[in-house]
């Protein structure tokens, strides 16, 4: 047998693929064995071809791969849409006696092994537990102790009281003694071991890590795939003195979560493409009132409404440059459902210390992944808060004017300002989207406008000296072939170098998870004879933009103070760049 | 909270750039007054704004404030409100602003209501832009924009108020200082959202909705047998096209805020220094 199984279950949408497939995968996790799901969906709510599957093995699992070796199917079609991965060992599940899976074809020499799924569920007690019969079957065709499976089964059906579940472990060991009495022994023997691992995806990482970070207002529109986080966190931030606030549109959420951040609580919105359209025209007023503020996106395949549930990377020039004017920002993306909680707590603690809107960056493919971890990968004391330059009656007389007014956007030597909260004495101020002073007041004098300019600027240069925008590094050190990557790829480029490594190929890999500011790959480049970037997307977004790091620097005259360039002025600007180029260039 | 706070002390250093005799100056007096009555103080107000002549406000009053983007100073406003329910909360509009860009977060921040108040300034046009049709502009009304007039009724935010399940509707007119004062006072004080229409007079770009006419148009429910509790007589005035009304047209007794519906306790600012207490049960979940 495999050492890691790829089992399956297919069948249309409202069959129950979803409840089902994750019965299955938590009752692994529950064995101590490693889970990596995936879901193969469509865009509708019932019909249509949908498909859950599991990867399992006793050690890690970061990917998925081509080969599927139990499928349980629903339908004819779920046999054809897996037909590729299937091979001489599969075992396929189906009910033969349904009227449209009669005169199935299995495909190659794969075993079809047909199981009265409905007939079984009916003496059990009602035809709708037909997949917990299929479970039941695939426990005896992969030697899975069906002990494991209640569990998993008292957790789903619980609510719904003693008598279903007692029902849905019989449904299971009805189909497990169908297979046992019609088709005798299989190869498979899945071990367990004592291992207690948890099962989550990265859109419920990302709600975990905002709680365990101190978010405490959530807003938010519906869309797939980011609805996740929103589901997650309503009710269980409550719990913790916390709201979720479904709004009536994107523009909405955004602007309420920057209210709630002004009124200092920690606050996110998360969205998908199309949401993050709507939202782009609050990012400038976010980072121009210099308000802390999570922004996720869990992307999709774009442009305009897309595939809506098909992975794809395309957004990240969206999240680098989307907004009119100059936009100070930070851009994070986390390349493994584990890291959506850790990149999210250090998101909040970004966004507060700089003042700034910090994008999260993930994708269908993170967010609907289902995957193993011990819980201390969790740890919640490792959890640390940066609150940043927030004032209080007792400090906040260092930050007043010589009126008495506090300076909420005072050009601090590292473009830091203190931060008020509202109710704190004294602390009462302004801010605006317009440029403004150090007071928050509107202004359009040239010297003001290029100070907060540059002050906002300053963070970006500050937070480089102060955090560690660093990679993950993978593979041969000394290769010299150089893959780069970012996002939800991590996982199955790791699996990908040890399948080149047995071809005999050295490849160094490093994963970058931050993409603004990034860590400088150029001496990285440098030393590799070739330089891949892998990303799922059609142009190479990240490509440009490490090609655009690696590129000698043109040198630079610019002007932001809101007034055109003259003739007289700009012919001294580059008679001064040319004699002192190395000054004129920084 | 300070009991000896006057309306001045809303007031920052920074002189106004509307024009003179513009209508908002009487609208903000108004609110400023009605805040100061209401034992506010600067520190645990928050105003918020949009874009256009009404978004100016939060420059020239003292208080802690954000001037936003067009139409979305709702949001941002529920955001303060529901983060930190200890603020008062008031949100300053216009009629394009509010009624047009902002229109659907209008009706929702309407049918939410949640603590707060909205004081639109409506004058019928857009001043700013100097001088385009307004969503309230009257249908013959001749502008840059709209040479024959916008040939469309205008829109009837009371109406669109009450249809979203409002709690408190009221009218006024920045002229009329004591009595704008009063109704805006009256918006604070309900509990849910205030909702404030004001006849706000742009003294360049419009010479229809003057002074003189809302002063010979206008009539004061108070000097009425209007009781503002029944719903049907405040729908038959809302619906009383050619009719300008000031007071308080509607106010649910009943009401109550969304956040307190919602069980939002206290403010949000405050968090634990790391993950809070009890959070490894977030992760012991997912076994």
């Amino acid at each position: 047998m495999p050492e890691d199984l790829n089992w399956a279950i297919g069948g249309e949408a409202g069959d129950g693929i979803d409840s089902t497939g994750k019965i299955f995968a938590q009752a692994l996790s529950r064995a101590g064995r490693h889970v990596f799901t995936s879901k193969d969906f469509a865009s509708r709510i019932r019909g249509g071809y949908t498909a859950y599957k599991v990867r399992t093995s006793v050690d890690r699992v970061e990917s998925v791969v081509d080969r599927l070796d139990i499928l349980i199917a629903l339908t004819e079609r779920t046999i054809h849409e897996n037909e590729d991965e299937l091979h001489e060992d599969s075992v396929i599940i189906y009910d033969g006696e349904r009227s449209t899976m009669q005169d199935v074809e299995v495909p190659g020499d794969a075993t079809a092994l047909e199981v009265p799924l409905k007939r079984l569920a009916e003496d059990a007690g009602g035809a709708i537990m037909l997949n917990v019969v299929a479970l039941g079957a695939a426990c005896e065709v992969t030697g899975f102790p069906i002990e494991n499976l209640d569990e998993s089964l008292e957790k789903r059906f619980g609510d719904k009281g003693e008598a279903i579940v007692e029902n849905n472990k019989e449904a299971a060991r009805k189909g497990q003694h169908y297979v046992q009495e019609e088709y005798g022994e299989f190869d498979y023997d899945m071990e367990t071991t004592d291992e207690d691992y948890v099962l989550l995806n990265g859109d419920e990482a990302i709600g975990m890590g905002a709680i365990a970070a101190g978010c405490r207002f959530y807003a938010g529109y519906p869309i797939t795939p980011a609805t996740d986080v929103m589901e997650y966190m309503t009710g269980r931030v409550d719990q913790f003195g916390g709201k979720v606030v479904q709004a009536e549109d994107e523009l909405s959420a955004i602007n309420m979560a920057l209210g709630a951040a002004r009124a200092g609580a920690r606050a996110m919105t998360a969205t998908s493409g199309p949401g993050i359209d709507l939202m782009t025209e609050t990012f400038g007023l976010v980072a121009t009132s210099e308000t802390p503020l999570v922004i996720c996106d869990v992307m999709r395949s774009g442009p305009s409404t897309g595939m809506p549930t098909k992975q794809e990377q395309g957004d990240l020039n969206m999240t680098l440059y989307g907004g009119h004017g100059e936009i100070p920002r930070f851009v994070v993306a986390p390349t493994t459902v584990s890291e959506c909680f850790w990149k999210t707590v250090e998101a909040f603690n970004l966004a507060e210390k700089y003042q700034t809107p910090v994008f999260l960056v993930s994708d269908l493919a993170m967010a609907v992944t289902e995957q193993t971890f011990s819980p201390e990968t969790f740890d919640m004391d490792e959890v640390e808060i940066d609150r940043g330059k927030v004032v209080d009656e007792n400090d906040i007389d260092a930050w007043l004017d010589e009126k008495g007014r506090f300076q909420a956007h005072f050009a601090a030597a590292d473009g830091v300002s203190p931060r008020a909260f509202p109710g704190t004495t004294d602390g009462a101020h302004m801010t605006t989207g317009l440029e403004h002073d150090e007071l928050g007041r509107r202004t359009e004098d040239t010297d003001v406008r290029i100070e907060q300019v540059d002050k906002r600027q300053r963070k970006v240069e500050t937070a480089r000296e102060q955090e560690d925008f660093d990679y993950r590094e993978f593979g041969d050190p000394d290769a010299d072939t150089l893959v780069i990557s970012w996002g939800s790829n991590e996982g199955a480029l790791r699996e990908s170098l040890t399948l080149l490594e047995e071809d005999g190929y050295d490849v160094r890999f490093l994963s970058v998870p931050y993409i603004f500011p990034r860590p400088d790959l150029s001496a990285e480049i440098e030393a590799a004879e070739d330089v891949i970037v892998v990303e799922c997307n059609a142009t190479g977004q990240f490509a440009d933009v490490i090609e655009h790091d690696v590129l000698e620097r043109v040198q630079r005259i610019n002007k932001y103070n809101g007034v055109r360039f003259k003739a007289d002025e700009l012919a001294t600007d580059i008679k001064e760049t040319l004699d002192a180029p190395a000054e004129a260039t920084q | 909270m300070s009991s000896d706070v006057r309306f001045t002390d809303f007031k920052s250093d920074k002189q106004p750039t509307w024009c003179p005799g513009c209508g908002d100056f009487g609208t903000m007096n108004g609110m400023m007054k009605a805040l100061a009555e209401t034992g506010n103080d600067p520190d645990n107000t928050f105003i918020v704004a949009g874009i256009g002549c009404s978004g100016k406000i939060g420059t020239y009053m003292h208080s802690y404030a954000l001037h936003g983007v067009h139409g979305r100073a709702l949001p941002v406003g529920i955001g303060v409100k529901m983060a930190n329910p200890d603020l008062e909360v008031m949100v300053s509009g216009g009629d394009g602003d509010g009624y047009s860009i902002g229109a659907g977060h209008f009706i929702h921040a309407v049918r939410r209501n949640v603590d707060m108040s909205y004081v639109v300034m409506d004058n019928r046009i857009y001043g700013l832009t100097k001088g385009q049709a307004s969503p309230t502009s009257r249908e013959d009304f001749e502008t840059s924009t709209s040479p024959d007039g916008p040939n469309q009724p205008p829109v009837n935010p009371k109406a669109l108020a009450l249809a979203s399940g409002a709690t408190f509707i009221a009218q006024s007119f920045s002229s009329n200082a004591q009595r704008h004062a009063e109704i805006v006072q009256k918006a604070v004080e309900h509990d849910g959202f205030g909702f404030v229409n004001v006849y706000s007079p742009c003294v360049t770009f419009n010479d229809v909705d003057t002074y003189d006419y809302f002063r010979d148009a206008i009539v004061d429910l108070d000097e009425t047998d209007h009781d503002p509790s029944d719903r049907d007589q405040a729908k038959d005035k809302i619906l009383e096209s050619d009719k300008e009304y000031m007071g308080v047209l509607y106010q649910d007794e009943d009401s109550v805020p969304f956040e307190e519906r919602e069980g939002v306790e206290g403010s949000m600012a405050e968090i634990p220094d790391g993950a809070p207490e009890g959070a490894m049960d977030l992760v012991r979940e997912f076994y």
